[in-house]
This record gives C-alpha cells, sequence and structure tokens, in this order.
C-alpha cells in the first residue's frame, strides 16, 4: 500500500506515463474471484505476457512445506505454489518490501509458518527459488528491501526496469538496487552535528544522537532514508527514534530495538566501516570539543541554547 | 442447493476466500475463510516488552499506526506509565489521519469501483459513474490519491514516517512539534477539509455534520453534487439499505482518548436498549472452526497454537464473542455508540446495512478533519511530549483502542520486562470470524444470508457490497 502515495497526479498517472500495464493488483484491480483465477491461468501459460511478477509478504513454506498458511484464495493452491509458477515465466521477479526480500518479521523468532524470501532466507542465499534462480530476461530477484520501502524506491525500480536501465550489476550482493543500497541511512541525518560531536539523547523524543543510547543502526543501515523525504519531509531520525535497519537481512532478529548494545561501554554496532579505535579516539575528541549548545540540546526535546558566536556563553 | 467458492476476493486489504450455499439464486449459508497466518503473536512470546513497539504495527501496512497506538496502550497499562498530555494529542493527529486516509481509500479505491462494473451497464447512472470512479483507470484517482498523499504528510510530521513508525511510545510521542510546524500541520488538514468540502460532499462539513435525521439529510442532499451525494443516489437505486444486513449489535471500544475522555465512547448498542456500557470482561474467543489448538477463551490467558489439520476447521481466524455473541465492529459501530445524530437515526431506520456502513465512514471522515484541527491547535508547544516514568517489569493490561475498521485490542502480560503472553483482537476477526462452537455464524457469514445472486452466481456484485462494505483488513484478521 505505500506505493499508492506515488506519483505527482497519484500513482495510476504515474503508471500509465510510464506504459506500465497492471495484469492484476490484489488491492486496485477490477477483476475479481473467477476473473482473476483465468487471467491467471492465461499468464501462467504463457496466453498471457508477463514482464513482471511482484511480491510483496514473506513466502510461507509451512506446514511441512505445502504453504497452507497462505494459501492463495479461490485457488486451492498457495502462494508458495503459484509464486514458484509464476517467477519460471517472468521476465522479472521483483520483492517489494523486507518480508518477500529475506522473509522479514514472519521469520523472526521460532519462525512459526517457515517463512522465507524469494531469493534469501535472512543472510543466505536460497529462498522459496533458490540461489540460482534467474528470471527470462536472466536477472535474480531484485529485492526492494525495507519496512515499508519508500514508494519512490518501488516506483523508480520498476520504472528503471521498464526502461531497461536496471541491470543485474546494479543489484548490490543482496539483490537491491545499487542507487538505493550505495548510501548509509544516516547520510543527511539531520541529527549529524549531535552524531559528529558525540552529543547523545539520553530518553525519547530529544534531540540528540540516537546512536550512543537509544539503538541507531543509521551508520550500519544501507538506503538514502534521510537523503529523501518520507511522507512530505520526514524519516526515523527525524521522527525521533532509531533507524532499525530495516533494509537489511535479519533485522527482525534483533530485540530491544530502542537500546544501544554495548560492550565495555562501546556500542557494538559502530559505523559500517569504521575501525573500533579511530571510533573510540574519534569519540573522545570530539566529546571534548562539544559545544554547550549542542551538549544541551541533545537532552532536551526542543532547543533551549540557540546557535550564536562564543559558544553558547553569550546571550544573543 | 449448489457451492460456489468466491476467491482470491481483491480490493480488500490481505486474502480473503467465501463459500456461498446458493438455494433458488439466494445465499443460504455462507463461510468465510481467512486464508493467511502468520504468527505475530507467537513470534512476540518472549522478547523484551518495547519489541512490541517495533513488531506490532508491522500486522499491517494500513492499519500501522492503530497497532501502534493499542500495543502503546496495552504497554502503557502494563507498565504503569503515564502518557504525556501533547504525546496523546499527537498520536489522535497521526491515527485520526491515518483513519481518515483509511476510510477515503476503502470508498474511492475498494467499494465505490464495483458500480463501475459491467453489471450495471443498463443503470441511468452507469457512464457517469463508470467514468469517474472505474478500477485504476477513472478520473478521481487523479484527485484522491494526491489527496490522500499530501494528507499522510501529516506522519512526516509527528512520526516521521508511514507505515511503520516507533514514534507512538508509553510515554507519548517521539517528536516535539514546534511553531512552524503546527502551522504546516493546520495547513494540511486545511487542505484535507477543502478536498472533503469540494470533490467529496459539495457542500460545507459544518453543514452536513449539522445534520440530525433522515429528513434533514433529503433536505441537504436535494440538487447536490459531490461524491458523498453521488453514492447516495446509488444507493437508493440499488436498495443498499436492505443489503448486507448485520447481527444486529454494535461494538465500540471507544476512540481518540484525551484530557476530556473520548470523542467517541465505548460501548453496545441494540436496539431497542439503546447503548450499554461494555463488559470487556465478556470477551472471549471460540477457535472451534479455526485451525487452532483449543485452549483458555479469554484472550488475557490463551495462547494461539496453530492446528493446521484440525477436522471441522475452515479459517485462521478466530472467532471472537461477546457474552458468546457475535458483533459487529467499524465506523457505523462508532458512530451509533457514540451518539452522532444522523447514523443514530439510520441505524433506528434500517439497522446496519451495506449503505449505512458507507455513510458512517463518510461522517465520520468529516468528524475528524474536525477533530484533528482541534488537537492540533491544542498542542501545548513547551510542554513535553513523552514522560520518562520507570516501567514496571511486571504487569498486564489491554490496550483496547478504534482502528479505522472497529474495535482492536491487544492484550500483553509482561513478567520480568518479557512478553510473557501477547494476543490480538482485529476489527475483522469480529466481523469475519468463522463459526462458533454454538454454530453461530459470524457477521458477515450472517450479512450474506439472503443475498440474491440471481443467475450470477459467483460474480454476483451484490455479494462484492456486502463484503466490502465492511471494508476488511485481512491481514490483521489472523496475524
Amino acid at each position: 500500500m505505500a506505493v499508492l502515495e506515488s506519483g505527482q497526479s497519484g500513482w495510476f498517472e504515474e503508471l500509465r506515463s510510464f506504459g506500465i500495464r497492471l495484469i492484476w493488483h490484489p488491492s486496485v484491480s477490477e477483476a475479481t474471484g473467477s476473473e482473476v483465477t483465468a487471467l491467471l491461468e492465461q499468464v501462467r501459460t504463457g496466453l498471457v505476457p508477463l514482464d513482471a511478477v511482484i511480491l510483496e509478504g514473506s513466502v510461507l513454506r509451512g506446514p511441512h512445506g505445502s504453504g497452507r498458511f497462505n494459501m492463495f484464495a479461490g485457488t486451492g493452491r498457495s502462494i508458495y505454489h503459484w509464486i514458484t509458477e509464476l517467477a519460471g515465466v517472468a521476465g522479472y521477479v521483483v520483492s517489494v518490501g523486507s518480508c518477500a526480500a529475506f522473509g522479514g518479521i514472519p521469520a523472526a523468532g521460532l519462525n512459526p509458518t517457515d517463512a522465507t524470501g524469494l531469493q534469501f532466507d535472512g543472510t543466505d542465499q536460497g529462498g522459496a527459488l533458490g540461489a540460482s534462480f534467474r528470471s527470462r530476461r536472466g536477472m535474480p530477484v531484485i529485492n526492494i528491501a525495507g519496512c515499508a520501502p519508500h514508494p519512490g524506491w518501488i516506483m523508480e525500480t520498476l520504472i528503471a526496469l521498464t526502461t531497461g536501465d536496471l541491470t543485474a550489476d546494479d543489484l548490490d550482493g543482496f539483490g537491491r538496487p545499487k542507487f538505493i543500497a550505495n548510501h548509509l541511512a544516516h547520510h543527511g541525518c539531520s541529527r549529524n552535528e549531535y552524531y559528529e560531536f558525540k552529543a547523545s539523547a539520553e530518553k525519547m523524543s530529544e534531540l540528540g544522537c540516537l546512536m550512543e543510547h537509544l539503538g541507531c543502526k543509521a551508520t550500519q543501515a544501507v538506503g538514502d532514508c534521510n537523503q529523501r523525504s518520507w511522507n512530505g519531509g520526514g524519516s526515523c531520525t527525524k521522527g525521533g527514534y532509531a533507524c532499525i535497519s530495516c533494509t537489511s537481512p535479519g533485522f527482525e532478529s534483533s530485540r530491544n530495538f530502542l537500546e544501544t548494545g554495548k560492550l565495555a561501554g562501546i556500542p557494538i554496532g559502530l559505523p559500517l566501516d569504521m575501525p573500533k579505535a579511530w571510533f573510540v579516539a574519534l569519540s573522545a575528541l570530539s566529546k571534548s570539543a562539544t559545544p554547550k549548545r549542542v551538549r544541551s540540546n541533545a537532552t532536551s526535546d526542543h532547543i533551549v541554547i540557540p546557535p550564536s558566536r562564543g559558544g553558547g556563553k553569550n546571550k544573543p | 442447493m449448489t457451492r460456489i467458492t468466491i476467491g482470491p476476493f481483491n480490493r480488500v486489504e490481505g486474502d480473503l476466500e467465501v463459500k456461498l450455499d446458493i438455494e433458488d439464486g439466494v445465499v443460504a449459508t455462507a463461510e468465510v475463510t481467512v486464508p493467511l497466518y502468520r504468527g505475530f503473536e507467537q513470534i512476540l512470546e518472549g522478547r523484551p516488552a518495547l519489541d512490541a513497539l517495533a513488531l506490532a504495527p508491522r500486522i499491517c501496512g494500513i492499519c500501522s499506526v492503530s497497532q501502534s497506538i493499542a500495543a502503546a496502550a496495552a504497554l502503557r497499562g502494563a507498565m504503569g506509565i503515564e502518557a504525556a498530555p501533547n504525546g496523546v494529542l499527537a498520536a489522535n493527529i497521526a491515527h485520526a489521519a491515518e483513519n481518515a486516509a483509511d476510510h477515503l481509500t476503502h470508498f474511492y479505491i475498494f467499494f465505490m469501483p464495483d458500480f463501475a462494473r459491467a453489471a450495471y451497464k443498463s443503470s441511468l447512472w452507469y457512464d457517469a459513474i463508470a467514468e469517474r470512479f472505474a478500477a485504476t483507470t477513472g478520473r478521481v484517482g487523479r484527485e484522491i490519491l494526491p489527496a490522500r498523499a499530501r494528507l499522510l504528510e501529516i506522519m512526516g510530521m509527528v512520526a516521521g514516517k508511514w507505515p511503520h513508525s516507533l514514534a507512538f511510545q508509553p510515554g507519548g510521542t517521539t517528536r516535539a512539534i514546534d511553531l512552524g510546524e503546527r502551522i504546516r500541520l493546520l495547513s494540511i488538514v486545511a487542505g484535507f477539509r477543502s478536498f472533503l468540502e469540494t470533490t467529496v460532499f459539495d457542500g460545507s462539513l459544518d453543514s452536513l455534520l449539522a445534520i440530525e435525521d433522515t429528513e434533514q439529510l433529503d433536505r441537504w442532499r436535494a440538487g447536490r453534487g459531490g461524491d458523498f451525494c453521488r453514492f447516495l443516489a446509488i444507493a437508493d437505486d440499488l436498495q443498499l439499505d436492505r443489503l448486507g444486513k448485520g447481527p444486529g449489535i454494535l461494538m465500540s471500544f471507544g476512540a481518540y482518548h484525551g484530557e476530556q475522555g473520548a470523542l467517541f465512547g465505548r460501548g453496545v448498542f441494540e436496539e431497542p436498549r439503546g447503548v450499554t456500557a461494555l463488559a470487556t470482561a465478556d470477551i472471549a474467543e471460540d477457535v472451534s472452526h479455526a485451525w487452532m489448538r483449543d485452549g483458555a477463551t479469554d484472550p488475557a490467558l490463551s495462547a494461539t497454537i496453530p492446528d493446521p489439520d484440525k477436522v471441522g476447521a475452515y479459517s485462521w481466524a478466530k472467532a471472537p464473542r461477546l457474552g458468546g455473541r457475535p458483533v459487529e465492529v467499524g465506523a457505523l459501530a462508532r458512530q451509533t455508540v457514540a451518539g452522532q445524530p444522523l447514523l443514530r437515526a439510520l441505524a433506528a431506520r434500517s439497522g446496519s446495512n451495506v449503505r449505512n456502513r458507507v455513510i458512517a465512514r463518510l461522517i465520520e471522515t468529516a468528524q475528524l478533519a474536525v477533530a484533528m484541527e482541534k488537537w492540533i491547535r491544542s498542542l501545548r508547544l513547551n510542554e513535553p511530549f513523552c514522560t520518562d516514568d520507570k516501567p514496571q517489569r511486571e504487569g498486564r493490561a489491554a490496550g483496547l483502542i478504534e482502528a479505522a475498521r472497529g474495535s482492536l485490542g491487544h492484550w500483553i502480560e509482561l513478567s520480568n520486562g518479557k512478553i510473557s503472553r501477547y494476543q490480538i483482537i482485529a476489527p475483522t476477526t469480529w466481523n469475519f470470524s468463522p463459526r462458533d462452537a454454538e454454530g453461530r455464524p459470524g457477521p458477515l457469514e450472517q450479512a450474506l444470508v439472503g443475498t440474491a445472486v440471481g443467475s450470477e452466481g459467483a460474480s454476483s456484485v451484490a455479494v462484492q457490497h456486502v463484503v466490502r462494505s465492511f471494508d476488511p483488513c485481512m491481514v490483521c484478521t489472523a496475524h
């Protein structure tokens, strides 16, 4: 449903302007019941060409490999069976969301339904379709990860497929489009000044950096989350809570999402490619240089000291 | 008697299958199957308490804030935490935005396109309605989708993003709103009000909300355009007030709590008694026809253990009952219980049916636009949005709220700071429940009985209207 927000004149217009025709979409298409089963039969047998099949939600293989935890209504067959079959005739196979990509929340803990992603089971290659799967156009599954993914990620990926601009080289090791995955969620974070000075929020709703105490994984999570706007100007960190790395396989297995795991007082999850010693040294240095303004505002829910010459010592 | 299976049932959120026994062209019995189970309650057990805030909203991409608010309310009770008044207001604003967006999505994207189906080609209104409302191609898509996206910008400011935000905490919300943002929020709601007053109602919200009975509604409608009146004209023509009769008991947990109580009150409505207090202890879940193992029926004490090969079961949904009876939930129930004059009048005259359910959603959307303006103005910008009370590590509580589609409850039990039990009853679990041990059908199963399908059988559009009039959210139903 996230994609319904896409498009300046609405999603349907956006699809039309790029020549994308929905053969069937469960939430918006007119066709229902037997009309759909007839249509899918034509797709399955190749009578109606299928450029792309797009899956939202984990593939539930249970119980006992039957897929019965998610039956495709009216067909007597499971989604697990249907998606395996449709993937075989599709030009491209696209996962929308971390569930379809990697298994997501249903795969957490006991994984009661034997949930998996289409081509990854968590971080392991394989999933419902297998590691060697390639679609008719020679591509592995394209994983638009995120929980939920940004509407723009979904449409930009689909449009790039229609224009032939997205190739296997444009995907990262987890099948995620690089135009999304080449960034960290941290890039462009509005709390960056607090991050630089290690001026940290201690409680929910405070303005400081969320990494040291409140669980933020934005320096380890891929995504251009803070470089584009969510719902007109938001993001998780702008909203006052941690990035939980929802674009990463296995994010659902974390616990205490809003607390930073630490070892000897140092966060376990350090910025993706930063040596620990450097991080510790730089943190100590920046903490010693933190202006009073930044330190005070970090533990407040609104600005208590505005920027001024003299590091907040002089009243403006 | 012939048995037909309808599925995949689309333009609902999630997966649904309906089986009907047809006798002389009329539905004699119905069986509603929820074909998806993911195990959220099992996944939540054993986790740290606050993990519920990250996992529970992800049950659903369309009722996410409702799930968040129910989880936060349950945690608040179990942990003994008091929320900051600003946080309660901010949560109400986001919750109302989600519910209003859901009501409009239902009306324009899910429900109205059925009147553009070829089955109605001979109706006088068909050409104009098909041009405006046809699924994905109707002109209205260009108006409603941008208006919906603009309304959801409230989420960017209050909650960071939608769906799936961690802004809703037991202590309040995580983002303080400043003066400029207050003005921007007011501007979004003003734009939304203007969309409602031009496109949906073709009239001021004040004049709409002043309507107290059906005679006043008839006068207000006369000569008026707008999509609400277009729907009313179709409803008259097709007698939608005689279609999809509910079980006769309407329930609401009460919605949008604040310092002065709830905007819409809690209770149970039934003719001729009117509104009575809701005895939450009377809520029980029956699993006789669900692929679930038997056990306690009180959601505060029960567990969810799938039993996929259970004989006689036909749905992953349990069957919630109130004092042993199936009840209907949703906007119509909420507004009737709350005493909204027009909906009380409509319910008194024709009960719960396809037409009244749709009217209730649109009237409520207008009420929410007005309420959001009030809440935004009431924010006290220099006061906190989130408290920092020390949480208790043991406790038990229920978070009972109203999602767009009706009553949503999260029952939680904490032991040593961890979730030892988590049970969820979603609105559509009530409405689309299977039979119980007494053989009583769920509300939709009852509402479908008597529907004339004629020679159309499985492709009967009347069945589509009845099912969609409940605005089902199937992913929430069995979770």
